[in-house]
């Protein structure tokens, strides 16, 4: 083999199996999550997502990532404080909710404080009232609404939206 | 020379082979719930568990980040009654989720919401996961819009940064801990139950306390300080408005011991630590409409 043959098979080896490294993966960590077709909150929406939905990071810019599933049928923008390199195990065995105390690879959804501890908090607490709490959450703001109230008030909108 | 090639290719095969082959069985364990040997030998070591050291900032996750904001929300309006008025709530709704999108965490599990408090208290509280309060009297000193998304963009400082979650105590995650890795998938027992309900409770007065009472230490004000300017930097709010509301705030604080006063540093060493940052934005010129609008919503308080 000559020194010029083993470097192009070096080089032609690297190239098929870098894309496999590349293939990073990460898990939608908020409730429900839109997929934008511009990495900022000005794209529109193609797509949601949910909680522990596993998906292949297919580009990134900035603090935008695109995501795809396997077979490229949802793809979109995200912002990246919506998505965790953690594995979201909805239904979770004995070994993962190990590994999960252990390791913080795994995240276990609805485990740890969740809605039966507030349930059971507020059982204890019945003076501590989560009445307003439940309305706050109800008042909800689009990023378009936003947009348009920015812009109503003469607010000048920096590219990109988030950094 | 030859021998030297080969080996290179193949030692550099391998490195990158073995990425792939690791991010197979990655994959596989994703798939199958399985994963690797070493980390299921380390996760069947009881002692190893009980032994990780509790980081509320790495440990909780932002579920339950959510539940704790819940609970602190609900615990800050057991002492302060919320200020129902809509459109006023509405205004700052629209404001203060302008300014979460271009925070460096604009998506939380639950998201960013805003209500007034009806005290005449100077006050604000970003609770985590993203409930945010503020006072009838803190509205009441912000002569313009940009003071005001000065006054909500520190407060979400305080949540990007996980602030309230640094206040809890790290007694709290042995439940969080032991519960975790004795459940299996289903729901909590009632001992389980019970022993996490006595964290979780912990946890809310820990943040509350905190919040309501000694307030955070100076340099995590500073850091609030600092991600409002850079947010409302990226909107296109005066962040001289910062400065402004500091000042005015130390006028009325003047006359009263109780909220900010307590909680927060002094607005002039506040001030002294921002002034650099803000550097030379000059004045705050607020155009007709932002105004009007503002001075619409505030005739509400």
């Amino acid at each position: 083999m000559t020194r010029h043959t083993a470097i192009v098979i070096f080089v032609l080896c690297c190239a098929l199996v870098s894309p496999a490294m590349a293939a990073k993966k990460m898990s939608v960590q908020i409730r429900e999550g839109k997929l934008r077709s511009a990495p900022s909150f000005v794209g529109s929406v193609v797509g949601t997502v949910k909680y522990g939905d596993r998906f292949t990071v297919a580009d990134t810019q900035g603090d935008w990532i695109r995501i795809e599933d396997e077979n490229s049928k949802i793809a979109g923008w995200i912002h990246k404080s919506a998505l965790s390199t953690k594995r979201i195990k909805l239904k979770a065995g004995k070994d993962n909710a190990e590994v999960a105390a252990s390791s913080g690879e795994l995240a276990l959804a609805g485990k740890g404080f969740n809605s039966d501890v507030e349930a059971e908090f507020k059982s204890k607490n019945k003076d501590v009232d989560f009445s307003w709490i439940d309305k706050m959450e109800k008042i909800v703001v689009t990023p378009a609404e936003a947009a348009a109230f920015l812009k109503q008030g003469e607010v000048a909108v920096s590219k990109g939206g988030a950094k | 020379m030859k021998k030297a090639l080969l080996i290179l290719f193949a030692v550099s095969f391998a490195l990158v082979a073995g990425c792939k082959l690791i991010d197979v069985v990655a994959d596989a364990a994703a798939v199958t719930g399985v994963i690797s040997s070493e980390q299921a030998q380390y996760a069947s070591s009881g002692a190893k568990v009980a032994s990780k050291t509790f980081d509320a900032m790495k440990d909780i996750t932002p579920e339950q980040e959510y539940y704790i904001g819940r609970s602190v929300g609900a615990t800050v309006l057991k002492t302060y009654q919320p200020y129902t008025e809509k459109t006023v709530n509405e205004y700052v709704n629209l404001l203060g989720q302008a300014l979460a999108m271009a925070s460096d965490m604009p998506e939380t599990f639950g998201g960013y919401h805003f209500l007034i408090m009806a005290t005449d208290e100077i006050n604000a509280f970003g609770a985590p996961g993203g409930l945010i309060f503020v006072s009838r009297g803190l509205l009441k000193c912000c002569k313009n819009e940009d003071m005001l998304a000065a006054v909500l963009a520190h407060e979400i400082g305080h949540v990007q940064n996980k602030h309230g979650l640094r206040a809890i105590k790290a007694s709290r995650g042995t439940a969080v801990f032991t519960t975790a890795a004795a459940e299996a998938g289903k729901s909590f027992g009632g001992a389980e139950l019970a022993q996490l309900t006595t964290a979780f409770e912990g946890t809310i007065g820990d943040i509350a306390a905190t919040m309501v009472n000694s307030g955070y230490a100076r340099k995590l004000e500073t850091q609030a300080d600092t991600d409002a300017i850079t947010i409302m930097k990226r909107v296109g709010y005066n962040p001289t408005a910062i400065k402004d509301m500091l000042l005015e705030m130390e006028k009325q604080l003047k006359h009263s011991k109780g909220g900010f006063a307590k909680t927060h540093p002094d607005p002039q060493v506040r001030i002294k630590d921002i002034e650099k940052l803000i550097g030379g934005c000059g004045p705050v010129i607020s155009p007709k409409a932002r105004q009007e609008r503002f001075n619409r919503a505030m005739a509400q308080i």
